[in-house]
């Protein structure tokens, strides 16, 4: 039990970080990493000891996060000019606005493109992860990606290919 | 080219027999090249602007309750024993490899108690970033094909005049011809204490190496080498006075250890 208390403490650097990319504020990511660790430790006898902690803990993160999302709405944008996204105007934008951009991604895009870049996970943990198949997943990065590098080129994203009857 | 390999590629994860193919198709496909290298970009950046969250002290109420210890009831969930523990284990993560002499420094500091512990735990978070810079300056600049420097060491009087003033200190690139290796030029980036300098090198190969000087490393002490091993990129790094140097490499350790030391002897005073 000692043992896993500390392999669990171990995850936390790894687990703020990525809270921290996800939801864009800190306190916000401090709630979400310390719900994830309290969730974690009470169901930690579900936890097979041959299986990956460290997947395991993101998989439950995972989850609470799309139950916050549920929950409450993206509030809407304060009217104060300065907080307000930049239009596009054909400037690349700096590395600073890149988290800004980030929070423009669909969340379950941020997700996929977070535990693949940041995180470094391989593609299939990613899919155990988050419970999707390994199709989504790459589906999901790649559009991520491209979303992301033309935001970051101050483009507008490429026009979505509903079709309109 | 399937997009899922293309995407494996961006991340490295491209079986070895898949790699000449995918490369190859880039040579052929510049437009697509560009799209891919942005998108490895975006990896260094997102790195760039997150991992200061591994180094940050994690708050109290963060910690999970406190397994129950025999014959320690009501042990605080957050002991100076562990306490110790996290350092250690942060030292780890943080260096994501760092070996040796920085786990051990890192102990030492967070082992004192009070003042003392929390200035030297700062100062061994600030030379745990040197080589976490340092490779992911590295990753985003080697692989520019047309603008991997901002001045050409074709004019190299310029370049080591500008980045002696911004860094307000006399540098000198070192000579690697020894060991295989001409300066391409420098660029001067933004660091967390001070203008840093990067100067490129490349082999006749192609391979590039880089050197980073970072201005400002007043809270250190001098050290030894160090290595850290960042993705494929090698990191020699080591404090001399206020400032910080890190050789990056994707090369071997040993190679990259012969060529630091070449380095650090030209870099000594005469």
């Amino acid at each position: 039990m000692q043992e896993l208390h500390e392999r669990l403490l171990a995850c936390l650097p790894r687990l703020r970080r990525y809270a921290r990319a996800l939801t864009g504020d800190s306190a916000s990511a401090d709630d979400l990493v310390q719900d994830t660790v309290e969730r974690g430790w009470a169901r930690i006898a579900q936890w097979r000891p041959d299986g990956d902690l460290r997947a395991w803990l993101f998989g439950i993160m995972h989850n609470l996060h799309i139950d916050n999302l549920r929950r409450s709405p993206p509030p809407a944008l304060a009217l104060d000019d300065g907080d307000l996204p930049a239009a596009p105007s054909g400037e690349p934008l700096g590395l600073r606005d890149l988290e800004r951009a980030l929070q423009q991604l669909p969340p379950a895009q941020r997700e996929v493109l977070l535990l693949v870049a940041l995180e470094e996970m391989r593609y299939e943990d990613v899919a155990a992860t988050l419970d999707i198949p390994l199709g989504t997943v790459m589906s999901r990065l790649s559009r991520a990606r491209e979303h992301l590098r033309r935001l970051m080129a101050g483009q507008p994203p490429a026009a979505s290919l509903k079709v309109v009857k | 080219m399937n997009e899922t390999e293309l995407q494996a590629w961006v991340d490295g994860r491209l079986p070895p027999d898949r790699l000449a193919a995918v490369e190859r198709y880039l040579a052929d496909h510049p437009a697509e090249a560009a799209r891919l290298q942005a998108y490895r970009e975006q990896n260094a950046a997102l790195h760039a602007l997150f991992d200061d969250v591994l180094d940050a002290r994690i708050p109290a109420p963060l910690h999970p309750p406190s397994p129950a210890r025999p014959g320690q009831a009501n042990a605080p969930a957050w002991s100076v024993a562990a306490w110790r523990r996290m350092a250690a284990m942060l030292a780890v993560a943080v260096g994501a490899g760092v070996i040796g002499g920085a786990a051990g420094w890192t102990l030492r500091g967070a082992g004192t108690d009070g003042a003392a512990g929390v200035m030297a735990s700062g100062a061994s978070q600030a030379l745990a970033a040197l080589p976490r810079q340092a490779a992911i300056a590295h990753a985003v600049y080697t692989p520019e094909v047309k603008h991997p420097v901002e001045v050409g060491a074709d004019q190299q009087q310029h370049l080591v005049a500008w980045l002696s003033k911004r860094l307000g200190k006399q540098l000198r690139p070192p000579q690697l011809a020894n060991q295989g290796y001409e300066l391409v030029g420098g660029r001067l980036l933004p660091g967390d204490s001070g203008p840093v300098a990067q100067f490129m090198y490349a082999d006749a190969g192609g391979q590039r190496l880089t050197l980073f000087v970072s201005s400002g490393q007043k809270q250190n002490r001098d050290t030894g080498f160090r290595f850290a091993q960042e993705g494929n990129v090698g990191v020699f790094y080591w404090i001399d006075g206020s400032f910080g140097y890190a050789l990056s490499a994707a090369v071997g350790k040993k190679e990259l250890s012969q060529i630091a030391n070449a380095v650090y002897e030209q870099l000594q005073p005469n």
